[in-house]
Formats: structure tokens, C-alpha cells, sequence
């Protein structure tokens, strides 16, 4: 199988996604939303023309320091500023209507005390590495009975090792956009953890039934024939998702958007992941367990 | 054989009937032709979140630093029950009013309040915030304690008044006069307007519950010839003289009022007094066309979506591909009523989750699908084959929808409101997604009852473009 035999390509094509990435997060960081910092935002509607931005910007100043404003569609306005009591939120509608010379309608408001942005960081946090954490006890618990020739808990580790590598690149793409990162982002990467387990598994297990029924001469050649068998059924299921995850990014709400285009990215890296990543980790594990003086040739 | 296509037969028109529940029970999409049933049925209509529909979200805290450890959940049950009098005073349809404890701990009490069609946040904020805390507090008797306040307070102000940076101290939000008691708005009963008979001074009349009462006679018996102060929303308004135990419950305030100003005092405290004091800590408004957009965006996308999912398995997989369509469509239909029986709160983040449960809904049918056809590639007949592609795609189909339901429980575990919406339609979305690849697409394919073994069957078994 070329996968296994030029596993090292791969290996090089995943590592340099994952620095990539990497670099993208430290040197662009992410544009962290409001659930996460705390703040406001406030998206307005100009029934006639939109106000000069310089002069309204001008007004807010003062009043609203550190305020951003962003212009949105034709008439809309999107201002964050700090997170705000009703009276200020009340000052803030005023101001942008100039002093009620131009009429608008408020679409949406959130202000986000800056304790319940805090909170939301430490339960995203939590909840991405308590799944990562149980799917990896769960493989090693299914995979209990295949010890030959690596033990369980490596094809839980290479699992955990593979989902790391498929949420890092999304998450990349996402902080190199700019793209807000919000409770949905956090959704969207859980989600991709599903999602993307589900390959890893189906080809494991394919592997753990070559293993028994003695397909293959070597591991390698059992992985390797395990793919073949497993390949049009990744590449289709993926493709099923991909056909409703792009419905959604085209047509669905704006809301859910930039949640729909991760986890596009998402499911397509953990379905190349599980083939061209995870499944050769497998073969680099066995080479190190039997020759473990020589390293990985 | 004849016991499968039974069963497919009853799948079908079970499928078929709760279709058309869905259909019925929607008058949204039934428009002006009323299907049988359809008024009774409308009840069921599937519940909207506010980012759907429109409306205010308010989340708030609640101090519940003065109230004992024990009574915090009666506290919080009390604040509740009030917030909810005042929301339905205003006539909102279907407002939502519940506590949450949030923090990292799970220590801080919190309100939520949901107000779907309200999108004026300070109409809003101010139909519940203006409720009046109304307090009854003792003297503190004289100790150090008591002087150290009194003490803090005089720096403070001594320091404001020479002009320097006045220094903090805890000390400084308290009264050095008096100290709370139990007794708070929470035990009100009603309140009254009264004209002094001699004054004709308006005063408000307080009439206590059972154990306001109680608490009210213990009180004034701990207190006679000492002051009783009264507050309301923490400032002093009257500190009467107890001349005797008071076990009638009734006490009165007299705090040099308007009778207007009396009078909006009955009626906010008749309303509901905060037993808690509370603090807005954030707002979330959506505005109704912004939500009726979403929601058509995520009605479209989801149309669209099954329909290329669709297309492409019974392209691709042929007959198994076109049994596979059958078992999603039982699978939605399935989905759909549950949303509305239970009911589960539709939101744009949940209504994704759900488009891509219908993505991976479709891996089990792939996944046996790919076997079935491995299997006849080995020379097996039909039936054997799919038989065998069962069983051989069960140990992944199961691992990989477990694995799904330990990340969808933990999702719902750490989520707030608007994550376990797509929590809980995900973990369903696998639960009934198992039902209907396993029950729905293998009855189907059994009843089909295909044993021969000709270039007919295996093209329509087999997929893709290859040739035979």
C-alpha cells in the first residue's frame, strides 16, 4: 500500500499543516468573541442612509472608549465595546442614531459581563480535553483484546495524537482568517472530534480484524491492506457530511457559518488524517516497539 | 421473508404517519389547506429558540451572601416565582424564567430570563428590575464590630472631603447602625395603603405570611424600646420604636411619602419584593427578522443537504443507496417528532447539529453498503452477503456511535444553553441514527428477498462507475 510505504511524505504534509497552524494561532492569535472576553456588541440598521462612521466613532469616544465599529451589509452598523448596564446601552443606541437625526432599528444586542466570559473559557477548555480524554479510554477499553503486536492503549494514544492534529489545523485556518472564536467554535471543534473518531475507529477496527483473521505478512501490509478496504468508505461518508456541512455554509443562517466552514475543514483533515496519519502511526508504533535500538528505519 | 416485508411494510407507514403529524401540527408549512387534525395538532408546533424567533435573554446574579447556606435554594425558588409574577404581569407569551448556579464552582446563583418577541432590552431590564427589596434590619448592638464600621466610614469620608484617594475597605457596605434579619420582602404576604387617621399621612401597610409572622413576633419581642429599621432597595426609609411583641404579622411603614409615591409602593411590593437582590451580568437581544432569516436559512440548507445526500447514495449504491434514502427519511421523520414531542428548543446551533446528524447518520448504511458488496465480490448470493455485511460492520458501527455519545454527554455536561441545544440534538440524532440504520435499512434489505445471483443483481448491489 503507497500510504504505508510513503508514510514519511505524510508524516512531513501533516507536520507542516500542524506548524503552519500553529504559527497562525501565536502570530495572529485568535479573535476571541465576546463569550469569552465579555463586552457588547450591538448591530444596528439605519432605516435611511448610514451616518458618517468618522463622526460617530468621534462621538463614542468619550463616552465608549475602546470601541470598535464595524460597517455591515448596506445600513447595518456592528459596534463592541466593553460590556455595558442598560442605561449605557440605552446612551450608546441614542448616540449612533445621532441623537435620533437618523432613525434605526436595533437587530441584535448582547452585552457579556466579563465573570461569565471568564467561565465559558474554563468549561470550553474542560470540555474539549475531558473528550479527548474519554474517547481515548473508550479505544483502549474496545481495542482490549488486541495486544498483538501493539497494545491497546497505543492505538488510544495515536487516537488522541491524530484528533489533536485534526482540531489544531481548523483552529489555524480559523485564527489565520481572523474569524470570531466563540462557544460555537468550541462546539464546532468538539463536534469535529466526533466526527472524526468515527473514521479512526472504522479503519481500527478494520485492522483489528485483519490482525485476526492473519491478513497480510507484516503489520504494515495488514495496515495497509486495511485501508484499501476501508478507503471507499471514508472517502464516502466524509463526503456525505461535507455535501450537508457545504448546504449549510452556503445557505444556512449567518449565525452558523463560520461554525459550518471548521467544520468542513475539520471533517475533511480528520478523514485524511485517519487514512494518511493515524493508520501509519500505527505502523511507525510497531517499528519502534520491535526495533526499538534503531529508530524508525 | 414474509415476516421481514411485513415489518418493512409497518415501518413504512409508521414513517408515513408521523410525516404526517409534522406536516399537520405546522401550520407555518400547511398554509391555507388545513389537513385533518390539524387544530388539535398544532400544539405540537416545534419550539423556537429566541435566536429564532426574536427575542431578550437576561441572565443575572443573584447575592445570596446574606442568605444561610440551607435557605439558599428557598431563597432562589422565592426569586424565582417573583421574577415570573412581574414577567407574566406584562403579558409576554411563553416567557421562560430559571435558575441556573453557575461560577467554577457551581457557587453563583443565577436567573434566567427568557422573553421571546421582547427585543426593547431596557423594557425589559426595567419590567424586572424595579422590583423593590424590601429588608428589615435590627441594631447593632455596640461592640468593637460596630465601631470599626463607623470608623471605616468616617475615614472614607474624612479622606473624600481633604481631597485624597479614599481607602477601601469591606467594611464600608455596611450599616454601623444595624444589622440584617431574616426578615425580608420574601415573607410578604400583601401590601396595603393606609391614611393615618390623625395625619392623614399616606403609609403602607404590611401584612406577613405564616412565617413572616413568626419571624416578625420574635423581632419585636428580641427588640422592644429599641428601633426596628425598615429598608427598601438598601436605603433606610423609617426605624419605628417597637413598644411590644407583634404576633398579628401586620406592621406598617410610615416613611413620609406622597400617596403616589405610596401607592407605585403597594403595587411593587403587592407584585413580588426580591427576597435576593439581583444584578443584570448579561444580555443577549435578537431582533424577530434576523431570527425568521435564520431560521429560514437553516430550513433551506437542511432541504438542500438531504436532497444531494440523496442523490448521491442512490447514485452511487443503487439499490442499497436508495434503501439507505428510505431509512434517512424514517430517520428525519423519527428526529423531527421527537423535536416536537419532548419539546426540544430549536436553535440555529442546534438545527446544525441535526444537518450534520444526517450526515453521519448515512456512515452505517456506507459502512454496510461497502461490506454487503465486498462480501458478493467474494461470491457470495445476496442475501448471505448482506447478512454477512451486517455483522461484520456491527463492531465499528457500534465503537464509533459510543465514542459519538461520550463526546455528545460531555458536550451537554460542560455546555451552557446554547451548546447543549446542538448537545442533545446530536445524542439523539446517534441514538436514532443506530435505530435506523440497524431496524430500518436491514428489514428493508431482507424483505427485498434477492438470493439470485445475475448481472441484474450485482450491478444494482454494486457501486460507483467500475465495471462489473
Amino acid at each position: 500500500m503507497f500510504i504505508i510505504r510513503y508514510k514519511n511524505i505524510f508524516f512531513a504534509i501533516s507536520g507542516i499543516l500542524v506548524l503552519l497552524a500553529i504559527t497562525a494561532m501565536v502570530y495572529k492569535g485568535f479573535n476571541v468573541g465576546i463569550d469569552f472576553t465579555g463586552g457588547s456588541m450591538t448591530e444596528v440598521s439605519y432605516t435611511n442612509a448610514r451616518p458618517d462612521i468618522a463622526k460617530l466613532e468621534a462621538d463614542l469616544k468619550d463616552k465608549f472608549p475602546g470601541s470598535h465599529m464595524q460597517i455591515a451589509g448596506e445600513k447595518d452598523l456592528i459596534v463592541r465595546t466593553r460590556d455595558l448596564t442598560d442605561k449605557e446601552h440605552t446612551d450608546l443606541v441614542q448616540a449612533l442614531s445621532d441623537n435620533n437625526t437618523s432613525p434605526l432599528t436595533e437587530k441584535q444586542f448582547s452585552s457579556i459581563g466579563p465573570t461569565i466570559g471568564k467561565e465559558l473559557r474554563s468549561r470550553a477548555w474542560a470540555a474539549i480535553l475531558t473528550v479527548l480524554l474519554g474517547i481515548v479510554l473508550f479505544i483502549a477499553f474496545a481495542f482490549r483484546k488486541v495486544s498483538e503486536p501493539i497494545s491497546s492503549w497505543k492505538y488510544g494514544l495515536i487516537t488522541m495524537i491524530s484528533l489533536t492534529h485534526d482540531i489544531i489545523i481548523p483552529a489555524g485556518i480559523f485564527a489565520y482568517l481572523g474569524y470570531e472564536v466563540n462557544s460555537l467554535f468550541v462546539v464546532g471543534l468538539l463536534s469535529i472530534l466526533g466526527i472524526s473518531v468515527h473514521d479512526k475507529i472504522v479503519v481500527f477496527d478494520r485492522i483489528r480484524e485483519n490482525l485476526r483473521l492473519r491478513v497480510g505478512a507484516t503489520f504494515g501490509e495488514t495496515v495497509g491492506k486495511s485501508l484499501e478496504q476501508t478507503f471507499a468508505r471514508s472517502i464516502n461518508t466524509s463526503l456525505t457530511i461535507l455535501i450537508v456541512l457545504g448546504a449549510l455554509w452556503y445557505l444556512g443562517p449567518d449565525s452558523t457559518r463560520d461554525f459550518s466552514m471548521l467544520l468542513f475543514t475539520g471533517v475533511a483533515i480528520g478523514t485524511y488524517s485517519s487514512v494518511f496519519f493515524a493508520a501509519p502511526l500505527t505502523v511507525l508504533a510497531e517499528r519502534f516497539q520491535t526495533q526499538p535500538k534503531k529508530g524508525k528505519k | 421473508m414474509v415476516k421481514q416485508r411485513i415489518f418493512a411494510s409497518f415501518i413504512l407507514i409508521v414513517g408515513l404517519a408521523v410525516g404526517y403529524f409534522i406536516y399537520a401540527s405546522e401550520p407555518g408549512i400547511s398554509g391555507a389547506i388545513q389537513p385533518l387534525g390539524s387544530s388539535y395538532l398544532s400544539k405540537f408546533k416545534f419550539k423556537l429558540g429566541l435566536d429564532l424567533s426574536g427575542g431578550t435573554h437576561l441572565t443575572y446574579r443573584a447575592d445570596v451572601s446574606k442568605v444561610a447556606q440551607a435557605e439558599v435554594g428557598n431563597s432562589m425558588d422565592a426569586l424565582r416565582d417573583v421574577i415570573e409574577r412581574r414577567v407574566n404581569l406584562f403579558g409576554v407569551s411563553e416567557p421562560l424564567v430559571q435558575l441556573e448556579s453557575g461560577g467554577f464552582a457551581g457557587n453563583e446563583q443565577r436567573l434566567i430570563v427568557e422573553l421571546p418577541g421582547i427585543t426593547d432590552v431596557s423594557q425589559a431590564v426595567a419590567m424586572i428590575g424595579q422590583t423593590p427589596l424590601l429588608e428589615f434590619k435590627t441594631e447593632r448592638p455596640a461592640g468593637p464590630e460596630k465601631d470599626s464600621i463607623a470608623k471605616a466610614i468616617e475615614d472614607y469620608q474624612k479622606a473624600k472631603t481633604a481631597g485624597q484617594e479614599p481607602p477601601f475597605s469591606p467594611l464600608l457596605f455596611q450599616d454601623p447602625n444595624y444589622i440584617s434579619t431574616e426578615l425580608t420582602g420574601r415573607y410578604l404576604k400583601k401590601a396595603t395603603l393606609e391614611f393615618d387617621s390623625q395625619t392623614g399621612e399616606p403609609k403602607v401597610g404590611l401584612q406577613f405570611d405564616k412565617e413572616g409572622s413568626d419571624l416578625f413576633a420574635k423581632i419585636t419581642k428580641e427588640n422592644v424600646g429599641k428601633t426596628v429599621a425598615i429598608y427598601l432597595d438598601n436605603s433606610p426609609i423609617s426605624a419605628p420604636v417597637v413598644r411590644e411583641e407583634i404576633t398579628s404579622g401586620q406592621a406598617q411603614i410610615s416613611g413620609g411619602f406622597t400617596p403616589v409615591e405610596a401607592k407605585t409602593l403597594v403595587g411593587r411590593l403587592n407584585s413580588g419584593a426580591l427576597p435576593v437582590p439581583i444584578e443584570l451580568i448579561s444580555t443577549q437581544s435578537i431582533g424577530a427578522p434576523l431570527g425568521e432569516k435564520a431560521l429560514g436559512g437553516g430550513v433551506k440548507a437542511g432541504l438542500m443537504g438531504l436532497i444531494a445526500v440523496a442523490l448521491f447514495l442512490v447514485l452511487w449504491y443503487r439499490l442499497p443507496g436508495f434503501i439507505a434514502v428510505l431509512a434517512l427519511a424514517v430517520y428525519v421523520v423519527i428526529m423531527l417528532a421527537i423535536f416536537k414531542l419532548i419539546p426540544v428548543t430549536l436553535t440555529a446551533a442546534g438545527i446544525a447539529g441535526f444537518i450534520l446528524s444526517v450526515g453521519m447518520a448515512v456512515d452505517a448504511n456506507i459502512l454496510v453498503a461497502e461490506r454487503t458488496k465486498e462480501e458478493l465480490r467474494n461470491g457470495r448470493n445476496v442475501n448471505d452477503a448482506i447478512r454477512e455485511g451486517f455483522s461484520r460492520a456491527w463492531p465499528s458501527i457500534r465503537d464509533s456511535n459510543i465514542s459519538s455519545m461520550i463526546t455528545g454527554v460531555i458536550l451537554y455536561w460542560f455546555g451552557t444553553s446554547l451548546v447543549q441545544g446542538f448537545a442533545l440534538t446530536f445524542i439523539l440524532g446517534v441514538l436514532i441514527s443506530m435505530f435506523s440504520a440497524i431496524t430500518v435499512t436491514r428489514t428493508f434489505l431482507f424483505s427485498l428477498g434477492v438470493t439470485a445471483k445475475n448481472s441484474l443483481t450485482s450491478f444494482i448491489f454494486s457501486s460507483g462507475f467500475h465495471k462489473q
